[in-house]
């Protein structure tokens, strides 16, 4: 996986606000769908699977295929009910994993 | 023995089939796919809204919004949104999987799009049923999402 992964979350949040959070993965996204110059079809190579967790709670889970853009970007919202830590964890077909993680607190 | 007149009929016949086949091969494989993934609940029409561009020469990278109609609570809430693309060559697109803890069904992501075409979400609720909507986007300058 050529891997940079990036992350937007606000560092504070009200009791029970919804955030908005986004993250980006630089990988390919190969679809499957290209060939080559001399007609060979380019293998399928995606970030299959994206999940974010919250105090280890799943909040969002994303099942990507091939209709998605390379360098996948996904918003999405959460709503804040205590402090605690975002884990923002993607999974390659090919097993290979790679996260980030964010603090927000409750003001 | 066809006579002249029934011969004609069967011409016109199977070339009708063969233009039906022809155009409406992507678009049921949409429909099929996204059947499966909501399980072959009746599909309801309103309360889903996508949102692409009308026009866009940048087919790689479609901006997509979709958001729900919920109040995202413990006894209404959308479970899972299946987003599939018509013309493609490989119809599905992603699916995304909510819950309670999002307080607001809103998600936003890029697409690829090989060609002008519609684009179709259906969003599993939490009471079973399953609502869709539907949004166009044209493609110009030629390259597709394939390039």
């Amino acid at each position: 996986m050529r891997n940079s992964i990036h992350v937007k979350a606000p560092r504070t949040a009200a009791k029970n606000e919804v955030v908005r959070l986004m993250t980006k993965l630089n990988h390919p996204m190969e679809s499957g769908w290209r060939r080559t110059l001399d007609g060979k079809a380019v293998p399928k190579a995606l970030a299959g699977r994206f999940v974010c967790l919250f105090n280890g709670r799943e909040v969002f889970r994303a099942d990507l295929d091939a209709g998605t853009a390379s360098d996948p970007y996904l918003s999405f919202h959460a709503r804040i009910a205590e402090s605690g830590v975002f884990r923002f964890l993607w999974t390659g077909e090919d097993g290979s994993a790679i996260e980030k993680q964010a603090r927000i607190e409750v003001v | 023995m066809l006579s002249r007149r029934e011969l004609l009929l069967w011409m016109v016949a199977l070339s009708a089939a063969g233009w039906l086949r022809d155009t409406e091969a992507a678009p049921r494989e949409a429909k099929q796919l996204l059947a499966k993934l909501t399980g072959g609940a009746e599909q309801l029409k309103g309360g889903v809204t996508i949102t692409l561009p009308a026009v866009t020469d940048q087919a790689r990278h479609v901006p997509m919004r979709i958001s729900v109609e919920s109040p995202m609570t413990e006894d209404d809430h959308v479970k899972a949104i299946h987003v599939v693309a018509e013309r493609n060559p490989t119809p599905a697109i992603a699916s995304f999987h909510l819950s309670p803890a999002n307080g607001k069904a809103e998600i936003s992501t890029r697409i690829r799009l090989i060609k002008t075409q519609i684009v179709v979400a259906a969003a599993q609720m939490s009471d079973g049923s399953v609502r869709i909507g539907k949004a166009r986007c044209k493609i110009t300058g030629g390259a597709g999402a394939c390039g």
